[in-house]
C-alpha cells in the first residue's frame, strides 16, 4: 500500500520534472524569473545562512577542543577538523536542510496558492507550459545560487571556529591556520559542490511538486508546505549518504 | 466552430453532465444558462480541457480536442481566451502586467506596442488609467472586466466567459455584454458564455442552451424564449415573483414582450 503510493508519487514527480525541463516559450520571460528567484533565494537567505554557519563552526571547534583535552593529539588539529567537518558535511547539509525549511516551504505555498486560486489554470488556458514556467526557473536559480551560499557558509563556519577557539585561548591563531593548511584534499571541496548541487535540485523540485499538486483549501496548502520541508529533508539526508558511499 | 457530442461527466458517483451535444457557431454569442450547480462551470472547463470528460467528443473546428498532442494543444490555446468565474487575476502583478502577460509570453511586440495594446483593451472594458493598480485594489466587477481585457488581448478565436456579469450593476453588465457581442462579430470568434443573468440572455442570446439536471433541456435563440412553452425555461427566466407578475400581466393583456 505504502509502496504503491510512493511509486505513484515518484512517477508523477518524474513526469512533472519531464515537462518542467522542456523548451521555454520565451527565453526572456524565463530569464527574468531566474534572476528574481536567484535574488530571493540568495539575498533572502544570506543572513540565516551566515548566523547558522557561524555557530556551527564555533561549536565544532569548542567540542573538538574538549575532546582533545588531555590527549596527545596536537592542538592545531582543531583547525584541521573544523575545516574538514565544515567542507565535507556541515556546510552543504546543514545549509540545505535550513534552506528546505525556508526556501522550500515558500515555493510550495507560492505555487500551491496559484493552483488554488486558478492562476495555474488561467496560464494553461493561455497556452503556457506552467510546469516549465513555474518550476524550471526556481530549480535553475537554486542550482546556481545555493552552491554559492554553501561556499559562503563554509568560509563563515571556519571563521566561527576561529572566533570560538583563538580569542578564548584554546589554541593560537598560528596553530589554527596551520591546522587549516594541513592535510588538505581539494577533492573534498569538489564533493561539497556536488552535494550542494544535488541538494539544491532536490529541495526545490520536491517543494515545487508538492505545491503544484495541491488540492482543496488552506489546510491542504499548509500540509503541502510542511510536506515539502519534511520530504526534502529526508531526501537530502538520503542523498548525502548515497553521495558519501559513491564518491569516497 | 466548436462541436461537442455525447459528453458525459461525473465526479465519483454523482453525474453532473449526461450526454451533452451541441454546436457553437462563430460570430455568435452562445450562452449556457442554468441554475446554480447545474454544471455550467464544469461544462466550460471541460470545453477548454481543464477537466477531462468521462465520455464524448470535442471538436475545435477540424481539431479533435481530446486527442490532440500536448504541443499542438499549447498552440491552439494561444487562440483561446478565458474569463474565470473568480477572475483568476495574478494577484502579485499589476493590472497592466496581468493584461500584458500573454503578450510578454507569446509575442515579439515592442514595449510601446504592448502598452498600446493593453490600453486599447482596458479602454474597451471602460477601465482607462488603472494600469498601475493591483487586483486586490479593485472591486469584484472591475476585476471581472480586467479578466475580460486579459482574455481578449491576443485577439482569440475562441472566447469562454464564466459569469461575466455576476457582481456587475445592470448598466455595466449591459456594456460588457455589448462588448463581448461586438468583439465576437468583429473577429468572428466562437464565444461561449455561462450566465444566469436573464438580461444578458434577452439582449445577446444568439444561441441559448439551458442546462437542467445534467441535460440540455432547451435550446434556441432569445426570440424563441418568449414563444417557447418550456416550463423549466420559464421558471428559470422569470424566476422572481415580480417578473412572473409582469409576464402574466403582459400575456393576459395581449402584449408581446
Ligand atoms: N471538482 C469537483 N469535484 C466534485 N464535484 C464537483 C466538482 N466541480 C463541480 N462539482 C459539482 O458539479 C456540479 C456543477 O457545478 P458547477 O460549478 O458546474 O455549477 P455552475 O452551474 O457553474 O453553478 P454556479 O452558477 O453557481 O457557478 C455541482 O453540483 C458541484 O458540486
Ligand atoms: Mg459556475
Amino acid at each position: 500500500m505504502v509502496i504503491t503510493k510512493l511509486l505513484d508519487h515518484l512517477g508523477k514527480y518524474l513526469i512533472l520534472m519531464g515537462s518542467a525541463f522542456s523548451k521555454p516559450e520565451k527565453t526572456s520571460m524565463y530569464y527574468r524569473e531566474v534572476i528574481r528567484q536567484m535574488h530571493d533565494i540568495g539575498v533572502g537567505s544570506l543572513i540565516i545562512v551566515f548566523i547558522i554557519s557561524l555557530f556551527i563552526g564555533a561549536v565544532t571547534a569548542i567540542q573538538f577542543a574538549y575532546q582533545l583535552d588531555g590527549t596527545l593529539v596536537p592542538d592545531y588539529y582543531i583547525g584541521y577538523v573544523v575545516r574538514d567537518m565544515t567542507i565535507i558535511e556541515l556546510a552543504p547539509t546543514i545549509t540545505c536542510l535550513v534552506l528546505a525549511g525556508k526556501v522550500g516551504s515558500n515555493m510550495a505555498s507560492e505555487i500551491g496558492g496559484m493552483r488554488q486560486k486558478e492562476h495555474i489554470d488561467a496560464m494553461e488556458i493561455m497556452g503556457v507550459n506552467t510546469a516549465a514556467y513555474l518550476i524550471m526557473p526556481k530549480v535553475l536559480a537554486a542550482v546556481i545560487i545555493i552552491p554559492i551560499l554553501v561556499a559562503i557558509a563554509a568560509f563563515v563556519s571556519i571563521g566561527g571556529g576561529y572566533i570560538a577557539a583563538v580569542p578564548t585561548g584554546l589554541l593560537s591563531g598560528q596553530e589554527f591556520v596551520m591546522g587549516l593548511r594541513s592535510f588538505f584534499i581539494p577533492y573534498n571541496v569538489f564533493m561539497m559542490f556536488v552535494k550542494s548541487l544535488v541538494f539544491a535540485f532536490l529541495l526545490t523540485s520536491i517543494s515545487c511538486y508538492q505545491g503544484y499538486n495541491v488540492k482543496g483549501g488552506s489546510i491542504e496548502l499548509g500540509k503541502a508546505s510542511t510536506n515539502a520541508v519534511v520530504i526534502s529533508d529526508i531526501m537530502i539526508l538520503l542523498a548525502d549518504y548515497l553521495i558519501a558511499v559513491v564518491l569516497i | 466552430m466548436i462541436k461537442i457530442s455525447g459528453i458525459y461527466k461525473s465526479f465519483g458517483d454523482t453525474p453532473v453532465l449526461k450526454n451533452i451535444s451541441a454546436d457553437f457557431q462563430p460570430g455568435k454569442t452562445n450562452l449556457i444558462i442554468g441554475r446554480s450547480g447545474a454544471g455550467k462551470t464544469v461544462l466550460l472547463k471541460l470545453l477548454v480541457g481543464l477537466i477531462p470528460p468521462n465520455e464524448g467528443q470535442i471538436f475545435y473546428d477540424q481539431v479533435d480536442f481530446l486527442h490532440i498532442k500536448k504541443k499542438d494543444l499549447r498552440t491552439l490555446r494561444m487562440k483561446v481566451g478565458m474569463l474565470f468565474q473568480g477572475s483568476a487575476l495574478f494577484d502579485s502583478l499589476t493590472v497592466e502586467e496581468n493584461i500584458r502577460f500573454p503578450l510578454d509570453m507569446f509575442t515579439a511586440m515592442t514595449k510601446k506596442e504592448k502598452s498600446d495594446r493593453v490600453n486599447t483593451c482596458l479602454n474597451r472594458v471602460s477601465l482607462d488609467g488603472i494600469n498601475a493598480k493591483f487586483p486586490s485594489e479593485l472591486s469584484g466587477g472591475m476585476q471581472k472586466r480586467v479578466g475580460i481585457a486579459r482574455a481578449i488581448v491576443l485577439n482569440p478565436s475562441y472566447l469562454f466567459c464564466d459569469e461575466p456579469n455576476s457582481g456587475l450593476d445592470p448598466k455595466t453588465s449591459l456594456v460588457i455584454d455589448e462588448l463581448i457581442k461586438d468583439i465576437t462579430i468583429e473577429n468572428n470568434m466562437t464565444t461561449i458564455i455561462n450566465t444566469h443573468d436573464m438580461n444578458s440572455v434577452m439582449e445577446v442570446g444568439d444561441n441559448v442552451i439551458l442546462l437542467h439536471e445534467g441535460k440540455i433541456c432547451w435550446q434556441g435563440n432569445k426570440d424563441e424564449i418568449m414563444s417557447s412553452d418550456n416550463e423549466i425555461l420559464h421558471d428559470f427566466i422569470f424566476a422572481s415573483p415580480f417578473l412572473q407578475r409582469l409576464r402574466h400581466a403582459a400575456v393576459s393583456n395581449g402584449f408581446d414582450i
